[in-house]
């Protein structure tokens, strides 16, 4: 059975970045959202393992605000 | 009495020079305009090469304010290579390890571990006034040794004009104008280039509309010697900031304020201490050092040479300041033009040797306008869903590992390699990548001392575990031989799969051929192309 892969495995990941946002140009918050939602599904059929997407999806929603608190003062 | 800053006390104080009583313009070989970094860096090399130089500047002390304050290695190698890199590592401030937060949560943190067996450290922060100061001591040291170069503080630049194989300048000082001619002018007068106006040359690109604060306090901290960055800190909520350490105690802040401040309102002591006093806390002691606020451009001139007038630094290209890469590229701008005009006025070389400075360096100052650019997309986000990615990607970064490449806070000025340049000649297949016709010479520890303390400033052979001649001649130019015994370094930056190796070597240390083993044919071939002679296709 296969996980979920969280090493970096994208070669340029600077140009992918700039490619991703690219195609948010000059769109509206709502077709932005529609854009990630479609992108999403495209990428998570392309993965299609149920116990991959079921990682992915609790990484997701576990991360939010992670990391120890390091203040300066 | 307090002591007076560097940057307080005139050093090149303006001096009547002969050229003003003269009755009519004196000839000059090289004027440089402008005596920040890439302006005396330039001239240095000049005088080295016993070309005479007269660098003229609109004021007569160093850069007002740190400014410029991180220097990579390869810049550094390249003082070295100008003979005074010494002074700047014993007093910069080396550090490796950065640290990147988003509110008050660290997500990620890197470690610049620079690859043993070099010379140079990946980085040193040091104030640019120090930075200036040093080069205006390797100026005195040549003369002192009786090279020809001068420096005219208070010489304003206000017309510059050309015709055929002279330029004329006229340069205003306190006690009136007068003009020089010069063979070759080379305008390092900075990004608001009065030279480049005058000339009515285009500067275009991208501008940004973030106002960032500067501030460079001096106090006594325990903060560790490392970059801090913030996303979103609580301190300066929905923006960045920076913290980096410089000689003497002086610590440089970065706040990011966003667009639309009143500049003048948020310089004044009364609105910068406060913000810092949030971000320091309430008891630390603290001097304000300097305070500025910029904005910037990412944008470069279509060409960085017009008949005898070429630019170089800021004045060609502008870049924003996170990665280091405005004074760090400067420096390799002089690099790459100084020996190939050196050649062209010896005339040993075709003037079309020239064009390649504007392709190499072009080259490079996009690489740089892409890097700088993207890191500021990330730092200062244009859209919300361009800031919804930003924070997904930094709420990421701790727990899973691919989206740490992800965050840019500056991707740190590295060399350009000049890949598919004209100048490149021949590559020899199983020799490592890293030193391809085109890249900048990796420095490695050999039996007599540093690699790169052995070379530049001349055409070399560079030959490993091989025998090649003392000295070859091709047309005008003496190619040195550096023989050197392979150590695991030079075998593993230089070798590769093979068991020896020869280099040609260029004068700025870029690597211009290499082969197996030496045949005189193929390195006077690779010498003609790397100096701009190009044989036709199938000539004989």
């Amino acid at each position: 059975m296969s996980h979920l892969n969280t090493k970096a495995n994208i070669a340029e990941p600077d140009e992918f970045y700039h490619d991703l946002l690219a195609q948010h140009e000059g769109r509206s918050a709502e077709e932005s959202e529609a854009l990630n939602a479609r992108l999403v599904l495209i990428l998570a059929n392309h993965i299609g393992d149920a116990g991959v997407l079921r990682e992915a999806m609790d990484l997701a929603a576990n991360t939010q605000g992670g990391g120890e608190v390091n203040r300066l003062v | 009495m307090t002591k007076k800053k560097t940057f307080e006390v005139p050093l090149y104080p303006y001096v009547r020079s002969p050229d003003q009583d003269a009755g009519k313009a004196v000839r000059h070989k090289v004027v440089v305009v402008g005596a920040g970094p890439v302006g005396l860096a330039a001239a240095i090399e000049l005088a080295m090469q016993d070309v005479e130089v007269v660098v003229v500047d609109d004021n007569e002390k160093v850069s007002w304010g740190s400014r410029a304050v991180c220097y990579a290695k390869r810049p550094l190698e390249i003082l070295d290579r100008i003979g005074c890199g010494d002074h700047f590592v014993d007093k910069g401030v080396q550090w490796n390890v950065g640290k990147v937060f988003f509110n008050e949560r660290q997500v990620y943190q890197f470690d610049l571990l620079p690859e043993d067996g070099h010379k140079r450290p990946a980085f040193i922060n040091l104030q640019q006034y120090y930075f200036e100061e040093y080069l205006v001591d390797r100026v005195k040291e040549l003369q002192a040794q009786g090279k020809p170069i001068e420096i005219r503080g208070n010489n304003k630049v206000v017309f510059v004009d050309q015709s055929g194989d002279v330029a004329t300048v006229e340069l205003e000082t306190p006690e009136g104008n007068y003009f020089v001619e010069a063979d070759w002018v080379i305008a390092c007068d900075g990004a608001a280039s009065p030279v480049r106006s005058m000339m009515g040359l285009d500067f275009v690109g991208r501008i940004f509309e973030d106002n960032f604060l500067i501030a460079d306090v001096v106090m006594e901290a325990s903060f560790p010697t490392e970059r801090w960055f913030w996303f979103d800190p609580a301190f300066n909520r929905g923006q960045s900031a920076l913290l980096h350490k410089q000689p003497d105690n002086v610590w440089r802040i970065d706040l990011q304020l966003g667009p639309d401040v009143d500049r003048e309102e948020e310089k004044k002591p009364e609105n910068v201490i406060p913000r810092l006093k949030a971000m320091l806390g309430e008891d630390v002691h603290f001097e304000l050092e300097w305070v500025s606020i910029y904005t910037f451009q990412c944008r470069r001139m279509e060409q960085f040479r017009k008949g005898r007038v070429i630019f170089a630094g800021d004045s060609a290209h502008q870049v924003s300041p996170f990665g280091a890469r405005g004074a760090n590229s400067g420096l390799q701008d002089t690099d790459n033009l100084i020996w190939k005009l050196k050649l062209v006025m010896d005339g040993k070389a075709p003037m079309s040797l020239l064009e390649t400075y504007d392709e190499e360096r072009i080259f490079a100052a996009d690489e740089n306008i892409l890097n700088s650019s993207r890191t500021t997309d990330f730092i200062t986000p244009k859209s919300s869903v361009s800031r919804v990615f930003r924070d997904a990607v930094l709420d990421l970064s701790k727990a899973a590992e691919f989206a740490r490449p992800l965050v840019n806070s500056g991707r740190l000025s590295v060399p350009a390699t000049y890949d598919g340049s004209s100048l490149n000649g021949d590559d020899c297949a199983g020799m490592p990548v890293r030193s391809r016709p085109g890249s900048p010479a990796a420095d490695a520890p050999t039996v007599n001392g540093w690699l790169l303390d052995q070379m530049g400033n001349k055409f070399q052979l560079l030959a490993i575990n091989t025998e090649v001649p003392d000295t070859v001649e091709v047309g005008g130019v003496t190619i040195c031989a550096l023989s050197v015994n392979a150590t695991d370094e030079v075998a593993d930056r230089y070798l590769g799969d093979k068991s020896s190796a020869v280099y040609l070597m260029r004068p700025d240390q870029h690597v211009a051929a290499r082969w197996e083993s030496y045949t005189e044919a193929n390195v006077a071939q690779a010498l003609n192309r790397a100096i701009g002679i190009f044989e036709q296709e199938g000539a004989q």
